[in-house]
């Protein structure tokens, strides 16, 4: 059964599920970017995967890769082909159920899919979702599901339409920095707003551009740590920028 | 005490227990049953992450704390909200009850979806009758060349591939045809009448061909013990194609996704059961019906029994489900 659909908010890239508690759960809808970055990865894993068993089993059935000169037997059809087709073909069915709604593609870019209810989606619920692509890949390179989830309010491909699920951002890198958050609060001079924004800064500190290194480390001492001078805050180096944060992460005041 | 200590505070003391939350939910995300201990400390965890993210989403808007606190409270919501296991209870309610019951809301669309390939297989007989050239329309010079000399294009299909080899690539490709003449519903049940429609007229074409060379009565020899029960399955999937794509244009469960995707989750119980028998299809085409070994009465005996056995899975009779007084099916 479905249930009475709850009011949806403005932003189209949050979807609000009802809750017993009255808080309501909100997840992140994965966008049409997401989703093709999760299945150029998957479509890697299970054309290798496939590649690599028919050409051991080709290899050790008839000690060469070619057939010239042969009829296919039994044992090559059922040992080597059959399963690399059963590898490529049933990849996501297969791992979808096994891993509830994720695959090795999916979970490399942060996503997995949910039923509308907000729960894993049911075993029946993933095999329609997977007998769709008959049409989402139609004519050519999934350019039906690749218009539908362009098209569609909630990013969705065909499938998805028929099975009732939706593509979401998996949150678990927040998660983890749960348990330093935590003890960083314990001794921190800092509020947990704060301290959030520092720590999420530093984490993310390797992957930021250079300009922008500085300017936010910049940013967020100018705001956090009175005693530092403007002319001494623009002396200073990455390096040191760096240090100021983790000092200001621990103590709450700068180190020196 | 200020607002940042109370903060810091609040942030110090919960930290540990969310994360430990997040491994416990994880942990039993993964396991298929849980005790009544485990079942209640998750419904107060619950509850708790529920206040903790009410007064996150309050204090800490857009931050990573809050982001965390929505990841483990969604995973929490799907552990309280997750179905019972019960895989063989649910199977056989699916085969005993559900399954007969999509068939029976089934019967009008599988009545015209049967009387649509009957139609486009007689127009492709009279077709082929009154204009014998157009079979290079409908099949390959190499099968057009093998009649014309007196052979079936099917007579020497098991020295090319084994029996197991040949029912794996038959019953594969039927499979691939029934779900899509289910999923072609989409199209407003357009592909779905497009599939069927082709799929009558190929076979009308194909024996109106074999009939001018004498060769009738061997196509239907070939087809008899698994063309009756294959050619069902295709109409019953257009039929559940056609209810997919009324389901858009008529769409009686809440809004049009919403109908549609309910429309999807029945037929695709059904779609199962097609699946099953189709295996066992190939497994004659591939065994029984290219063997010239069995004579035309086994062929049919095989034909009408499986036939049978598919009508019984269909109406749950197969299962030992007694018949629905006043429902004929």
């Amino acid at each position: 059964m479905i249930d009475a659909p709850t009011p949806q908010p403005a932003d189209p890239d949050r979807y609000v599920i009802t809750s017993a508690t009255g808080v309501d759960v909100v997840v992140m809808l994965a966008g049409t970017g997401s989703r093709s970055y999760a299945f150029v990865i998957d479509w890697h894993i299970r054309l290798l995967t496939a590649l690599a068993w028919f050409l051991c089993a080709a290899l050790l059935i008839n000690g060469q890769l070619s057939l010239r000169g042969q009829t296919p037997s039994k044992t090559y059809m059922f040992a080597a082909v059959v399963p690399a087709l059963v590898i490529y073909f049933l990849y996501h069915p297969i791992l979808e159920i096994a891993m509830r709604g994720r695959t090795p593609g999916k979970r490399m870019a942060g996503v997995r899919l949910i039923a509308r209810s907000g729960g894993a989606p049911s075993a029946g619920a993933l095999l329609m979702r997977n007998v769709f692509r008959l049409i989402d890949c139609m004519p050519a390179f999934y350019l039906v599901g690749l218009i539908a989830t362009f098209i569609s309010s909630q990013h969705l491909r065909i499938g998805d339409l028929a099975a009732g699920t939706l593509l979401v951002y998996d949150q678990d890198r927040n998660v983890k920095s749960l348990t330093q958050l935590g003890a960083l609060a314990a001794h921190s001079q800092l509020d947990a707003a704060a301290l959030d924004l520092v720590n999420d800064v530093l984490a993310r500190w390797s992957e930021l551009g250079e300009g922008n290194r500085r300017a936010i480390a910049g940013s967020l001492l100018r705001r956090l740590d009175a005693r530092l001078a403007e002319p001494e805050l623009a002396g200073l180096g990455e390096e040191a920028l760096k240090s100021r944060l983790l000092a200001l992460l621990k103590s709450g005041a700068p180190g020196t | 005490m200020s607002s940042a200590n109370s903060s810091r505070a609040w942030l110090a003391t919960r930290a540990p227990i969310w994360r430990t939350l997040a491994e416990t939910g994880e942990r039993l995300r993964l396991r298929r049953r849980a005790s009544v201990d485990e079942a209640l400390r998750t419904l107060d965890s619950y509850r708790g992450l529920a206040r903790d993210l009410a007064t996150a989403r309050q204090q800490l808007p857009g931050s990573g704390i809050t982001a965390a606190l929505e990841s483990i409270y969604a995973a929490f919501h799907a552990l309280i909200n997750r179905p019972p296991h019960n895989t063989r209870a649910a199977i056989a309610l699916m085969f005993r009850s559900e399954i007969p019951a999509i068939v029976r809301s089934l019967r009008q669309p599988l009545l015209w979806v049967t009387l649509l390939f009957t139609l486009s297989g007689a127009a492709g007989w009279l077709l082929i009758s009154s204009y014998p050239k157009l079979i290079s329309l409908f099949a390959s010079q190499q099968m057009i060349d093998q009649v014309e000399t007196g052979h079936l294009w099917t007579e020497d299909i098991l020295n090319i591939t084994p029996s197991s080899i040949l029912s794996v690539r038959i019953f594969s490709n039927n499979i691939v045809v029934s779900a899509l003449a289910l999923c072609a519903g989409i199209f407003y049940g357009l592909g779905t009448f497009y599939l069927i429609a082709l799929n009558g007229l190929l076979l009308g074409t194909a024996f109106a061909f074999t009939r001018q060379y004498g060769l009738d009565g061997e196509l239907l020899n070939f087809i008899l013990a698994h063309g009756l029960v294959e050619l069902s399955i295709i109409c019953l999937a257009g039929a559940a194609g056609s209810a997919l794509g009324e389901s858009l244009i008529r769409p009686v469960d809440g809004n049009r996704r919403e109908s549609f995707q309910l429309c999807a989750a029945r037929c695709a119980k059904l779609l199962v059961l097609c699946t099953l028998l189709l295996v066992g299809c190939g497994l004659i085409e591939g065994f029984v019906s290219p063997d010239p070994e069995f004579p035309f009465i086994s062929r049919l005996v095989i034909g009408v029994c499986y036939w049978f056995v598919m009508w019984a899975a269909l109406t749950g009779r197969l299962y030992g489900r007694m018949a629905v007084p006043g429902s004929a099916s």
